[in-house]
């Protein structure tokens, strides 16, 4: 909720701030609405689709209407997937205009003490800092190990959170201890002679809560022939502050990682969370309006790669890989097919792994509702997406269905609890998935070379 | 204005979820594709059935309450801008294919349907729903037929209306009638079907339709012909339609619209031509094969610097999906895009392609044109900026002589956006008066209140017609 005197002042800053011509490059065609998620599950509401944002938002500049809570409803309700973005025949970024917008409403609205409490903790003292979030994510293995958790989970504790949190419970990762996630290597070299030499974003969460899929990473591109480099000074990309309004945090973020990055002399800085590599590619329209930064993002941005994109640049599908025999499905990550523009790597490396059968699902490239909090603070519309996704899953007969961003991965985990699917089918990284794959060829030579000389 | 009490008894019929008159849900049914119209409606109403539409359309008749039927809001012709206000009905609830008779060749849809769900429903079955236009991916059914729209495929199977069998519709005074029938022969009185296609929502509320299907063709085979004479290219369609070959699809591209398309789809189109056709024959494969070669011949003998036939058919669609992406793509050059669509026989097209230059040339504005030169339909489209007034008025001018050589050449100053509220100045230049007077006494016959869709079709005045220099 906003006051009027709280509406009167997001009403000159959207003035001052959005973009005109952007908004006027919107020639209202239409093609966008098909390919939004929200449009659909809606029930075809002009409201929630891309165009009736960008109507509402140039509405809100030309003083037609007031940015009032159906505003703000209408823009919260986005999931910011971008669906919208490679079909625009104009070419309009949306992306861009959705997030000026939630930055000016963020900024100039009063939240609620707790609420206010919440966004400084996470946005401001946590996210930024490595060790903090090592802490964090210790503490959540204190719990999960301690036996915390089957009490909690026996005694209906947790019934007191709200339902979409206590699902969420269930399905985060059993995470490493303080100690292991303390040790992170700062420099490997390749396996083999080297063919690139490449900076590796290790993320923030990637780092912590998901570290056994940064080794993986790691390892990949080690036997891909890369050196790596892991700058210590690297933070979080702050993917999270600019979809969540605070703008300002996630510039500091995006400086702080040009710093580490730009003296290192590398091919390229892979990344191996969509999410995260997408927010990454366009820090130098983040930074835009610096002079002396400007130059420096562009740098930086050119040098963004995700992970599958340089595998199959170095000719990794190309290797023996070899799994049990099984049917697999890939769901897209938004943000690094729309934004990152690699869709077609991922697939490539997955039908090049012997023992798969490829299926793809009806409208992979559709979000599957995670959203990065989306799903915690939309949960109704969430689900609804992520049961549309589950069905498509679910058609394709798939026993494995593979991702390429934390936040899709825990979701479609979500989905298969929820459908209670959890004993037949699996959700895994795409790299825990190659990595799987390179090494059960290394077992299986292992195993034969055994039997040959036994 | 609707007072409380009138918002009540809506309310009453729809339920409080279909019914809204907040701020954001009024701005965002306040445009449709068409560039500078924009104006609020009072209320947006979502009925679930037929007979909830009579009843709010008998509410609206009582109190003269005008109403905007609106599919998903793609038209160029500001058909759905509620430019009087009231209501704007929505078939968010209406959108169920309701049968596809397999006996009759037949599918029955209500009017929310969206135009490439029901292709590809009937495709399953093997059967053909030829009408493709643009916007085909999100465009309504019930838009469809009250736009009679058209599409890539129209020179040989022609639009919408020739598909339109029987309809439901409401009348503005609330009564439900049906009209026409799964029969292919039905001579009993005035054909109201046909009369009700491409109404543009003036003279009822269409809420189910019976559509004709046709067997699928066997096969298909796409054709690029490029040219270093624009004119050497209208020549060629020409002279295909008159070696009696009607292809599937026989479209043009200019060299600035080829440009933009390929800056937007990269898909590999040449660009440092000055034209180029897009052909494509559907049937019988060595009727397909034998077509294909004759018209490339007439290419070649047309001076077309080169003829390459799609290799596969991904490359075809990547090809039929550039030129749907035309129109938008030329959004990227200007803020603003004016996009027209003067139709003339085809046998001018030649003339009318050489006329819109120089019309440009005169008026010092950008115009890519495009279309289906197959059926004489183009569309010379202006990328400009609303802000510039000036320049503003140049494309107005521009725009209305290019009417006047249409009309001139045998033409029309519509092919298949509509008339709606943008051309409607225009209509009587192709209609003469008693032509107007005739459509309007039909108007007011049906709808004497002039509750539906008012302010289009009908202009308060007609713009002063231009005489052509030459």
């Amino acid at each position: 909720m906003t006051t009027e005197k709280e509406r009167s002042i997001i009403q000159t800053k959207f003035r001052e701030r959005m973009d005109e011509d952007e908004l006027m490059n919107c020639m209202r065609c239409g093609f966008c609405l098909p390919t939004c998620p929200t449009y659909i599950e809606s029930g075809f509401q002009e409201s929630h689709s891309p165009r009736g944002r960008i109507a509402l938002m140039k509405a809100v500049v030309d003083g037609l209407i007031e940015p009032d809570e159906d505003v703000e409803r209408s823009l919260n309700m986005c999931l910011g997937c971008r669906a919208c973005e490679p079909v625009c025949p104009s070419g309009v970024r949306y992306g861009h205009l959705l997030e000026e917008a939630r930055d000016i409403i963020q900024q100039n609205k009063k939240h609620s003490f707790p609420i206010r409490v919440v966004r400084k903790l996470v946005f401001d003292e946590l996210f930024p800092y490595p060790k903090r979030m090592r802490i964090a994510t210790a503490l959540l293995g204190f719990y999960q190990r301690s036996g915390l958790r089957s009490f909690a989970r026996k005694t209906g504790l947790l019934k007191v959170l709200p339902p979409s949190l206590r699902d969420m419970e269930k399905i985060l990762p059993d995470v490493p201890a303080l100690k292991e996630m303390k040790e992170r290597p700062r420099h490997l070299e390749s396996e083999g002679a080297p063919k690139r030499r490449v900076a590796f974003f290790s993320g923030c969460l990637m780092d912590t809560m998901f570290m056994p899929t940064n080794d993986a990473t790691m390892r990949l591109l080690q036997l891909a022939g890369c050196e790596i480099v892991i700058p210590e000074s690297q933070t979080c990309c702050g993917a999270l502050h600019g979809h969540g309004g605070e703008k300002q945090k996630a510039k500091e973020l995006a400086k702080q990682n040009i710093r580490a990055f730009e003296e290192l002399d590398v091919d390229y800085i892979v990344t191996n969370a969509g999410g995260c590599g997408a927010f990454l590619m366009e820090y130098d329209h983040l930074l835009k309006d610096e002079e002396e930064w400007r130059e420096r993002a562009k740098a930086f941005v050119a040098k963004i790669k995700d992970i599958s994109e340089v595998l199959v640049e170095l000719d990794f599908h190309k290797k023996r890989l070899k799994v049990e025999p099984q049917v697999v499905t890939y769901q897209d990550s938004c943000h690094l097919r729309n934004v990152m523009k690699t869709s077609a790597s991922p697939r490539k490396l997955l039908r090049a792994i012997q023992g798969v059968e490829f299926r793809e699902m009806k409208d992979a490239d559709r979000c599957c509702g995670s959203a990065g909090i989306y799903n915690i603070v939309e949960p109704e519309m969430s689900m609804q997406i992520l049961d549309y996704k589950m069905e498509m899953a679910k058609q394709t007969k798939a026993t494995t269905i593979v991702t390429a961003n934390p936040g899709c991965l825990l979701q479609m985990k979500l989905g298969i609890e929820r459908e209670g699917l959890s004993d037949r089918v699996r959700a895994v990284h795409i790299v825990d998935f190659l990595l799987e794959a390179a090494e059960g060829v290394q077992a299986s030579e292992h195993e034969e070379r055994i039997r040959k000389t036994s | 204005m609707i007072s409380n009490d009138i918002k009540q008894q809506f309310i009453r019929i729809v339920g409080a979820e279909n019914y809204d008159d907040s701020q954001a849900g009024r701005l965002v049914y306040s445009y449709d594709a068409t560039p500078q119209f924009q104006s609020l409606p009072d209320a947006v109403i979502a009925p679930r059935n037929t007979q909830e539409v009579a009843e709010i359309v008998k509410i609206c008749n009582e109190h003269r309450i005008p109403i905007v039927p609106r599919g998903s809001g793609t038209n160029l012709c500001a058909g759905t801008c509620p430019i009087e206000g009231g209501i704007v009905l929505v078939f968010k609830h209406m959108n169920k294919i309701l049968e596809i008779d397999e006996e009759n060749l037949t599918v029955t849809v209500q009017p929310g349907v969206i135009t490439l769900d029901l292709i590809k429903a009937v495709e399953e079955k093997g059967l053909f729903y030829p009408p493709d236009p643009s916007s085909m991916k999100i465009s309504t059914i019930g838009g469809n037929i009250n736009e009679n729209s058209g599409g890539l495929r129209g020179l040989k199977y022609g639009v919408t209306r020739d598909y339109v069998m029987a309809l439901e519709v409401v009348l503005p005074n609330g009564e439900i009638i049906r009209t026409g029938g799964k029969l292919a022969k039905d001579v009993a009185g005035y054909d109201l079907t046909r009369l009700f296609v491409g109404s543009e929502g003036t003279l009822g509320v269409i809420t189910e339709a019976t559509l004709k299907l046709i067997p699928m063709p066997e096969t298909k085979k796409t054709m690029l012909a490029l040219y270093q004479d624009l004119e050497a290219a209208a020549r060629s369609v020409s002279k295909i339609i008159a070696n009696k070959i009607i292809p599937a699809t026989l479209e043009f591209l200019d060299q600035p619209t080829l440009e933009v398309v390929e800056a937007y789809a990269q898909i590999g189109l040449p660009t440092d031509v000055k034209a180029v056709l897009l052909i494509e024959q559907d049937g019988p494969q060595e009727i397909v094969e034998r077509d294909i070669k004759k018209m490339a011949e007439i290419c070649k003998s047309e001076q077309a610097v080169s003829v390459q036939l799609a290799r596969s058919e991904e490359e075809a669609e990547a090809l039929r999906t550039a030129r749907r992406t035309a129109l938008s793509a030329l959004a990227r050059l200007k803020p603003t895009t004016i996009l027209e669509d003067a139709t003339v026989p085809r046998s001018e097209i030649a003339k009318m392609v050489k006329a819109i230059n120089e019309i440009a040339e005169k008026y010092n504005v950008k115009i890519c044109t495009f279309g289906h030169a197959g059926d004489g339909n183009l569309h010379p489209t202006c990328p400009t900026d609303a802000r510039d007034r000036d320049e503003m008025e140049r494309v107005e001018k521009a725009f209305a002589e290019i009417f006047a050589k249409a009309i001139e050449l045998g033409g029309t100053i519509t092919g298949e956006h509509g008339v709606g509220a943008m051309k409607a100045p225009y209509l009587e230049w192709k209609l003469g008066e008693a032509g107007i007077a005739a459509m309007k006494a039909i108007k007011q016959a049906l709808d004497p209140n002039n509750i539906m869709n008012p302010g289009k079709v009908f202009a308060k005045s007609t713009r002063k017609r231009v005489v052509v220099t030459r």
